[in-house]
């Protein structure tokens, strides 16, 4: 009886510290838009985090988007065959990607390239009271080095996740088309057909944009409160991993769910 | 003369445990003044609050002519304009050259042409010797140069007030005789006042002009140099010296060693 | 990193995303400049849709001039309201009929237009009063199961 009321009361206790991060957290969202002015003043800073948070991530993204396109053009040929569908396989590759993988796996991929960057080299600045000497030379941190990285990352995800998406069809029609052999002419004409501008490409980013929103977030937040030793850096950029991941695909299922719904 | 940093009556506590008990502490226009102790008596939190860092729990703190205990966020930063500050490992900006380190305030503070922030970087270098370094980014650096430039920093703005956290820490004994030297000629030469934070003795005493001792959160002693080295303070005495035990004991307090080493005898 | 390459990757990155919505947008998906723009609105009322959804294509001999842009069931007339967005480059009589089909054996549903003769055009807001809802599988079968019924009696009856 005993271990069952403390192992309850554990439970209790790892749900109230999640409840509160996630409040810091949004707390710290809130505090990051309220500093960005000089982000876009002098859009130098972020462009520069653009590079580092974007371009950096460029060949990752581009690489696993052809072959997540090229397994989904082999799967998706070899079970739609049995139906003899197989020229639908364009629509196959082209729905999951817009919809799902597009978002999701580069959001996945930038969480850990990109969002545990961000928090090691924030955390350092901290670590090396470099944050402080900012503090001191009356230069709030906030919106000097959060905010720029910050945006930095919101501009970046939504571009990867296009990227991603058309060279995964391209990787698609490598091998649906170039390899196998299925029309071309039906390959592109029952993917448009069946593809919707508004519903499939717009809202996949939507998805990205929200998943940068809160790559970024988490892993500013971590590395702007990780403590300043070098287990407590190497720490918060694991949590930074682990939890941006998380809320990539609980915010996923949640969008996912709304947008097939009808957001009313 | 009038006092560029006065405390009084100052309290201050993490939660609640109170780190700093009852300091009175005035530090004159253009001198240079020391606070020293062992590590962990209080002395960086000190420092901390005179730049605005830390609130005090009780008490006040006035430097240039603002009470910090009442400024709001962005009245603390305009304050802080007026402050320079050089920090234990310098905490140069990695991503930035020397160069844009030391410009670094100039073009966030200061509507300055690029021209004109160029001369005056390549002075403030100057000062501290290492114009020819401009371009090296801060982890090319020595220790003893880092802390040459993060001083360039500091000092890129002529602070009325310049504040030294621990700026001997880990320098070669050249390096450590330049930074002392540069301390003091900048002080002079720039009419500002400093306060230093120190456990170097030896360095320190040659260049200040007045020294505190704070121990577990007190002002234990103060005086010039002379004074202090002429002090019969016990504690005074075996710090300046380096003795090895004295009223701060070479041993915690524990059991005796006997009963340690279960000699008790049966 | 010089500042003026840094810039030169950026624009390279944000040109590269761009490129990608615009092969999504025109490539991959329907979005065509000329169409989408303007659409003018029908309503036509079907006894039963079937699996007919929103967004589902409106065919006039097999070309695509429109999306399905509501359903709501109309409480008076115990049917389903069916709004159809129609390419406003498209116009259609009167008397055009509207019926639900099936594309394929298990293909999705679509609405299938067939224009009439007469010489008004319809416009925004009208009614489409010629209508052939969506044929229900079940009630087919029933209905050659009755028919089959009715028909063997007479046949036997014949030939005695």
């Amino acid at each position: 009886m005993a271990n069952l009321v403390s192992g309850i009361k554990i439970i209790g206790d790892r749900t109230l510290k999640i409840v509160e991060r996630m409040g810091a957290v949004a707390l710290f969202l809130f505090s990051t838009i309220v500093n960005s002015s000089v982000s876009f003043k002098r859009f130098s800073l972020t462009i520069r985090e653009v590079y580092y948070a974007g371009v950096q991530s460029l060949i990752i993204i581009l690489v696993s988007g052809l072959f997540v396109g090229m397994v989904l053009g082999l799967q998706g040929h070899e079970t739609l065959q049995r139906y003899g569908s197989e020229d639908s396989v364009g629509v196959l590759v082209a729905l999951s990607l817009v919809r799902e993988l597009g978002p999701v796996v580069s959001a996945l991929l930038f969480a850990s390239r990109a969002g545990s960057a961000i928090t090691a080299e924030i955390g350092l600045m901290k670590a090396t009271e470099q944050l402080s000497a900012m503090e001191m030379m009356a230069v709030n941190p906030m919106s000097r080095v959060v905010a720029p990285r910050f945006w930095g990352g919101v501009i970046s995800l939504p571009l990867l996740a296009l990227l991603f998406s058309a060279m995964g069809i391209i990787g698609g029609y490598l091998i649906a088309v170039v390899l196998i052999g299925v029309d071309s002419g039906s390959f592109w004409s029952q993917m448009q057909s069946a593809v919707d501008f508004e519903h499939d490409i717009v809202n996949g980013i939507i998805k990205s944009i929200v998943f940068g929103v809160a790559i970024s977030a988490i892993a500013t937040f971590e590395g702007y409160e990780a403590p300043p030793t070098a287990e407590g850096v190497s720490g918060a950029t694991t949590r930074t991993v682990v939890s941006s991941s998380l809320a990539v695909l609980a915010l996923d299922l949640v969008l996912t769910a709304f947008m097939l719904k009808g957001w009313n | 003369m009038a006092n560029l940093v006065e405390i009084s009556n100052l309290n201050f506590g993490y939660n609640s445990r109170l780190v700093l008990k009852g300091i009175n502490l005035t530090v004159p226009k253009g001198s240079l003044v020391a606070i020293m102790g062992l590590s962990g008596c209080g002395k960086t939190t000190l420092l901390r609050l005179m730049g605005g860092q830390l609130r005090a729990t009780e008490g006040e703190v006035n430097v240039a002519g603002e009470k910090l205990n009442d400024l709001t966020q962005t009245e603390l930063y305009r304050f802080r304009r007026k402050l320079g500050m050089l920090f234990q490992f310098g905490a140069l900006f990695t991503d930035l050259s020397v160069f844009d380190n030391v410009a670094f305030q100039m073009r966030e503070h200061t509507n300055l042409s690029e021209s004109m922030i160029q001369d005056l970087t390549l002075l403030k270098l100057n000062a501290v010797g290492l114009r020819g370094m401009q371009h090296m980014m801060p982890s090319e650096l020595s220790g003893g140069m880092a802390r040459r430039v993060a001083l360039a920093r500091a000092i890129s703005l002529d602070p009325q007030l310049m504040l030294y956290d621990e700026p001997f820490t880990g320098l070669d004994p050249i390096s450590l005789g330049v930074i002392g030297q540069l301390i003091r000629q900048l002080n002079d030469t720039l009419g500002t006042t400093s306060v230093l934070v120190t456990h170097d003795v030896q360095e320190s005493l040659k260049i200040v002009d007045y020294i505190y001792f704070v121990s577990e959160g007190v002002i234990v002693a103060q005086g010039t140099p002379d004074e202090i080295r002429g002090s019969s303070l016990p504690f005074v005495h075996q710090f300046i010296w380096g003795e090895m035990d004295g009223p701060m004991p070479f041993h915690y307090p524990a059991r005796s060693l006997r009963q340690d080493m279960e000699l008790n005898g049966e | 990193m010089e500042r003026s390459t840094l810039n030169l990757w950026v624009g390279i990155f944000v040109l590269l995303g761009f490129f990608s919505f615009l092969m999504l947008a025109f490539k991959v998906g329907n979005l065509n400049l000329s169409s989408n723009q303007d659409a003018y609105i029908v309503t036509a009322h079907f006894d039963n849709i079937g699996q007919l959804k929103e967004r589902a294509p409106v065919r006039s001999a097999g070309v695509l001039v429109g999306r399905v842009k509501a359903i709501r069931f109309d409480s008076k007339q115990y049917n389903a309201e069916v709004k159809l967005a129609i390419d406003s480059q498209f116009k259609f009589p009167v008397d055009t009929s509207a019926s639900i089909l099936t594309s394929g054996i298990l293909g999705e549903q679509y609405v299938s237009l067939d224009a009439g003769g007469d010489e008004k055009y319809l416009k925004a807001g009208d009614q489409i009063k010629l209508v052939q809802g969506a044929v229900v599988l079940e009630k087919l079968i029933g209905q050659f199961l009755y028919n089959k019924a009715q028909d063997t009696p007479s046949a036997k009856g014949a030939t005695k």
